[in-house]
């Protein structure tokens, strides 16, 4: 485990998610010949929506915009893969990696196992995931646990500009499909980042964003944010936080996320899957199984609730893992409940 | 039979049918003897695959699916690895790790080789694409049965190959006729609405075709124009190939009630057991063609024969090497995850 530290400011440039999303992009498209982007949403519809189209006038021959086939257009971008491209596969809203679900876990998770290791798949597939606010039931999946219980698919879950940026380079490397998730809500979030450079951040090795002593929190993507903002007003209660952000699920830093629980002794979990076989479950399993021991009291899980997304802002209020469900989850757990 | 082919490689292409004859028939015989699990036979298309394979050049690929043997035999793979997959051996193709529904031979041109059905369709369409995209002169070919053509997947990788005019080939082997099953509107086919399985095709205006797959020469003739077609960058084609099911695959699992193949019923006709006359008289493609190269003076009695002793003597020690190979070490298991 490495604790990284944000870029020196007089080098870095203050930017948004979806600007540092798509300078990758555009990064990986003038480093690589082989690389095609299919796909137009990856910053979805919102307001950032013409950096893409910037993205396609640049690279006219390079961006494809498929029809709406995602077993289709996601099938090619495997083949595309196998055959020599290296394809960034954008499905959009994460809900619609259902219509693919065959080519991404039956058929792109298993070519290089079931080849006895032939055939490689160096292909990303990107999602928009999570609850966006009124996307209901059908526009608000965070596939990932369905995805990390399929051997054979990376997971990076970028939760800053600068990771977002950094990973995606370790995810073009890499010659394994990766499943690359980021949340609609993070796209205006800002941060640093080196953007003359493209400095790769490697897969499997958590960043702690923020160093606490009392209560250690382990969260990926916009939960990252939102239990950095938990951990503010703790601060205020006196209670010091740690914030563990794993970056990716596969290959997950084990070795961190039990480091930090050695030192605080008590863990939150915050997912916004749904709680029932969620991040947060494997997690806090995973914990249990190994720094047992070194809890000093019960895990404790923030998570989506275990209903479909609603729509009325009222509901999905109550369903979502909030700040101040973070908050007295870590109330919780310092026992002052 | 092809006029225009030379004689080496008529003759080379009897010699993979009757090989691949050969290797099913010895799979089968040894299922009798020992538990190999379920797995599909190519028994009476050997006269599409080969004919259609011998076609594509190294670097071209091939998407097969769970009825896979005959084709990676078609294309040089070693049967003897085959076997040894089909039965979980450390020296098969997958190194164990496919079996019969998977076998992959990356060098031959079958980078993988799905058994959901449908499944291998888009992902054909994108090798097609990245050889548009990389500039190769190479054919992506999709070979799948009539019950594909049920699976979405098919008309969302149709759509694309015809929207984006790429070097993809759909080879369909129709074995459904003569199936024990469902039948739509009397076409010999899987239930599909369809008339012809060509009418799904022609609203993409990508050239369609129906043909005799146990006819050599109508599977080289519209083989070679797909593929030139998609070599000059003009886009995907549609070949339907009808093949009779044979007997042996009724029900589904497949059983030698034929009997094992005698070449010597190409050229006598009391030799034929009565109750397969129809097969083995006129469906049987490997037969015919066998026929047909005899009448065209291509090979004699005793050529075919000594393929064939060849071929039984190849398909014996495959089984051998098969049954003789180790089992892979249990903690291979967790090996080819990633790179």
């Amino acid at each position: 485990m490495t604790a990284t530290s944000p870029p020196a400011e007089s080098a870095a440039r203050q930017m948004s998610y979806a600007e540092a999303l798509v300078l990758g992009l555009r990064r990986a498209l003038e480093s690589d010949d082989r690389v095609r982007l299919m796909g137009q949403y990856f910053v979805g519809l919102t307001e950032h929506r013409q950096l893409v189209a910037d993205l396609r006038d640049d690279f006219p021959q390079r961006v494809w915009y498929p029809p709406i086939s995602e077993i289709g257009y996601v099938g090619a971008g495997i083949g595309a893969a196998i055959s020599g491209l290296r394809p960034i596969v954008d499905i959009a809203t994460a809900s619609f990696i259902f219509q693919a679900f065959s080519q991404v876990v039956n058929e792109a998770a298993n070519v290089r196992y079931m080849t006895g290791g032939q055939t490689s798949v160096p292909a990303i597939f990107h999602v928009n995931h999570g609850i966006r606010g009124g996307g209901a039931a059908q526009h608000s999946h965070s596939p990932q646990a369905m995805i990390w219980n399929t051997p054979g698919l990376q997971i990076m879950l970028p939760s800053t500009p600068r990771d977002v940026y950094g990973l995606l380079r370790t995810a073009l490397e890499s010659e394994d499909p990766v499943f690359w998730a980021d949340h609609v809500k993070l796209f205006d979030v800002t941060g640093p980042v080196m953007a003359q450079d493209w400095e790769a951040i490697p897969f499997g090795v958590a960043d702690i964003k923020r160093a606490g002593v009392d209560v250690t929190i382990v969260a990926t993507s916009y939960m990252v944010q939102r239990s950095l903002a938990a951990a503010e007003l703790m601060a205020a209660d006196g209670v010091s936080v740690e914030v563990i952000d794993p970056r990716t699920l596969v290959p997950l830093d084990l070795d961190a996320i039990l480091a930090s629980v050695h030192r605080t002794g008590r863990l939150v979990v915050v997912d916004e899957c749904h709680r029932s076989c969620g991040v947060g479950s494997e997690i806090s399993a995973l914990v249990a199984e190994y720094a047992f021991d070194a809890l000093k009291c019960p895990i404790r899980r923030v998570t989506a609730l275990d209903v479909p997304i609603p729509f009325s802002p009222a509901l999905e209020a109550f369903v979502e893992p909030s700040e101040a469900k973070i908050c007295a989850a870590v109330r919780a757990a310092m026992g002052s409940v | 039979m092809s006029p225009r082919l030379r004689s080496s490689e008529l003759v080379g292409q009897l010699r993979t049918m009757i090989r691949i004859r050969r290797f099913e028939e010895a799979l089968i015989q040894l299922s009798e003897s020992q538990d190999v699990g379920h797995f599909h036979v190519y028994v009476g298309q050997e006269a599409t695959g080969v004919p259609a394979l011998a076609l594509l050049q190294p670097g071209d690929v091939a998407y097969s699916t769970h009825r896979n043997h005959g084709h990676l035999i078609a294309r040089g793979v070693d049967p003897a690895r085959m076997m040894a997959e089909i039965l979980g051996k450390a020296t098969g193709t997958n190194k164990g790790k496919g079996g019969t529904l998977h076998l992959a031979s990356n060098e031959h041109g079958f980078p993988t080789t799905s058994s959901s059905v449908g499944g291998p369709l888009p992902i054909a369409v994108g090798s097609g694409y990245a050889f548009r995209e990389l500039g190769l002169d190479r054919v992506s070919v999709c070979l799948f049965g009539d019950g594909a053509l049920e699976e979405g997947a098919w008309h969302e990788a149709i759509n694309i190959a015809a929207v984006w005019s790429l070097p993809v080939i759909f080879l369909c082997e129709n074995n459904s006729l003569e199936a024990l099953g469902q039948k739509a509107n009397e076409y010999p086919s899987s239930t599909l609405a369809a008339q012809r399985l060509t009418d799904l095709v022609r609203p993409f205006k990508v050239p369609a075709t129906a043909i005799d797959g146990a006819d050599v020469r109508a599977v080289h003739r519209e083989m070679g124009r797909a593929v030139r077609r998609a070599r000059r960058g003009a886009g995907p084609t549609f070949i339907e190939a009808w093949t009779v099911r044979w007997a042996g695959s009724r029900p589904i699992w497949p059983q030698l009630v034929t009997g094992e193949t005698d070449v010597a019923y190409a050229w006598d006709d009391t030799a034929i057991p009565p109750d397969h006359a129809e097969w083995f008289g006129r469906q049987d493609g490997l037969l015919r063609y066998v026929r047909d190269l005899l009448a065209a003076g291509r090979v004699t009695r005793a050529d075919v024969v000594a393929i064939d002793r060849e071929a039984r003597a190849e398909m014996a020690a495959a089984v051998r090497f098969a049954l003789d190979s180790p089992y892979p070490a249990p903690e291979e298991a967790l090996e080819d995850m990633y790179a």
